[in-house]
């Protein structure tokens, strides 16, 4: 900066340049002190989760929270997980089967069957579909999705896993058509000449060459659409409702994991009970979980990017 | 000098090339004989590239290029809104500048030409990688190899692995782009002595700007200038008696 100075013709003094030369050496310490705030962050919460969590698993036996049977506001409370993890997984199954064959075809249509003009318009469009707030789709999906289910399917239910599971992943579909359409788009031209002189068509090419070059790309958009299903909490709170029973009927009502939360932290439980314990041990679950999609992910990435150079 | 050559495989009528409102290539002219080697030089820019990559019709990939004029390969006018461009070429390989493998084994390089065009029986693949690697002098240092990645060869390797991979879908007509440009001596050797010997069943087209190297392997030679061939003869005659001063001047490193 303090060179930049004297190019407009001002007389200026050395000085300034040192204290440029401070700001260096002071800087990466800053920017060190930044990058520690998301990791100390981190770490608190599963401090957090974890020393509460504690208290709810040295009350109830692993056997009962491995098990279907979930009351936590009877007069003998049963913390089974298994309902609510089915509820994250079926909703998040529903989203990832929306999501991906819609997401990966947009990606593919942007990247290789479209012209640059073209895409400029549509990707920005699709990434802002990305930033509607959940609360906007979990009322879009109780208020208008259900209803029209209803018309075709007579059997489901006001609150249902189907609906906010096939809003969510509209919700998702910006993530992996994004993401991979990045990779997609970072796969060298050179290879695309290669294929066509080979006498490939669009298809080919785009299939045979280019998907499986950015394969890591593609597939860590995946894990990050399933994390995001996982995690989604409002959608599913107003659109699925809260029953407990374990069921893998995606017409009725159920309960995610997130759901879980956003009902007992809402009152229902007193602080101190073991019902009020078990929202820490549902969210250390939560946070385990999606820890797990982010290894994965990380491990997939690496290990095409070996194999993709 | 169209009247020296015989057995033409590629003729070129009035061809024009315009990218956006640029003029490329300026009605260019041009016989190419089957089963020779035809160098293009000339200064970078000058369109000689260009004028190759009409050949496959690969400048349909670029938006905003408009072509005019015939390219005649075996009498048939390859703009003609009925050719069929993957077969097209199918029929003319193409090896680029830099070696472009797919990220995928040494085997499944080869073996993606023939698949797309419809085989999928192992042992005819199996038959098809093995004579292409050999006919590509590379079939000595990857027999062993063949389920490694192919970006693990060296740079000259995956060059001739290109090669390889265009001479397993049975072309016709083989397309240098500046193919030894990125290669050390060594390899550009090897790729060289492969040409010569490659000619004797394809008809091979090379842009390049070694001028040693035109003069080494190639029989006909043609100079490119501003998007003209200004000059065409054999290469012998080409280099040692240049009718034009421009060639005289480009060859002599005067400019270009």
């Amino acid at each position: 900066m303090a060179i930049l100075h004297t190019s407009t013709g001002k007389h200026h003094r050395i000085p300034s340049v040192t204290r440029g030369r401070k700001l260096d050496r002071l800087m990466p310490l800053v920017l060190l002190v930044a990058s520690m705030v998301p990791i100390l962050t981190t770490f608190g919460i599963v401090i957090t989760l974890a020393a509460d969590a504690w208290r709810f698993f040295a009350v109830v036996p692993l056997s009962e929270v491995f098990s279907t049977e979930l009351a936590p506001l009877r007069a003998e409370p049963s913390f089974g997980i298994l309902p609510l993890v089915n509820g994250t997984v079926l909703t998040s199954l529903i989203a990832m089967l929306v999501a991906i064959p819609v997401g990966l075809g947009t990606a593919l249509y942007l990247s290789e069957f479209t012209s640059n003009r073209v895409r400029k318009i549509i990707k920005p469009i699709i990434e802002v579909i990305a930033g509607v707030p959940t609360i906007v789709y979990g009322y879009f999906a109780y208020s208008f999705v259900t209803p029209l289910l209803i018309k075709l399917l007579p059997g489901l239910g006001a609150k249902n896993v189907l609906s906010p599971g096939l809003v969510m992943g509209v919700m998702i579909i910006p993530i992996v058509a994004s993401l991979s359409e990045d990779a997609m788009n970072a796969v060298q031209g050179s290879l695309r000449e290669g294929a066509y002189a080979l006498g490939s068509t669009r298809f080919e090419v785009a299939g045979k060459v280019v998907m499986p070059a950015a394969m890591s790309g593609i597939i860590a958009s995946f894990v990050l659409g399933i994390s995001r299903a996982v995690g989604e909490t409002m959608i599913v709170s107003i659109a699925s409702g809260s029953s407990k029973r374990f069921s893998f009927d995606i017409t009725q009502s159920m309960q995610t994991m997130t759901g879980y939360i956003v009902e007992f932290t809402s009152g229902d439980a007193a602080s101190g009970t073991t019902g009020y314990y078990s929202l820490y041990a549902v969210g250390l679950l939560l946070f385990i979980f999606t820890l797990i999609l982010n290894l994965v992910s990380q491990a997939i990435t690496r290990r095409f990017r070996l194999r993709a150079g | 000098m169209a009247d020296k050559l015989q057995n033409i495989q590629i003729r070129t009528e009035a061809l024009s090339l315009h990218y956006g409102a640029f003029q490329a290539l300026k009605e260019v002219d041009l016989d190419i004989p089957a089963r020779r080697i035809t160098a293009l030089i000339g200064p970078s820019g000058c369109g000689k590239s260009t004028f190759l990559k009409t050949l496959n019709r690969m400048n349909d990939l670029i938006e905003g290029v408009r072509v005019s004029g015939k390219v005649l390969i075996d009498g048939e006018d390859i703009y003609d809104p009925a050719v069929d461009v993957p077969l097209l070429r199918k029929k003319i390989g193409m090896v680029f500048q830099k070696p472009n493998p797919f990220p995928m084994t040494v085997y499944d390089n080869i073996a993606y030409g023939p698949r797309i065009h419809g085989i999928r029986n192992r042992r005819d693949l199996d038959e098809i990688v093995v004579r292409s690697l050999k006919d590509a002098a590379l079939w000595p240092e990857v027999k062993d190899r063949l389920k490694t990645n192919a970006l693990d060869l060296s740079g000259g390797q995956q060059q001739r692995l290109c090669i390889a991979r265009a001479l397993a879908v049975e072309p016709e007509i083989l397309l240098l782009d500046e193919s030894t440009s990125a290669l050390d001596p060594a390899s550009t050797s090897k790729i060289e002595d492969l040409m010569t010997q490659l000619k004797a069943r394809y008809t091979i087209v090379m842009v390049t700007h070694n001028m040693q190297q035109a003069a080494r392997i190639s029989d006909w030679t043609a100079v490119f200038m501003l998007g003209e061939v200004i000059e065409y003869n054999r290469t012998g005659q080409l280099f040692n008696q240049p009718r034009e001063q421009q060639t005289e001047a480009y060859l002599t490193g005067r400019f270009g």
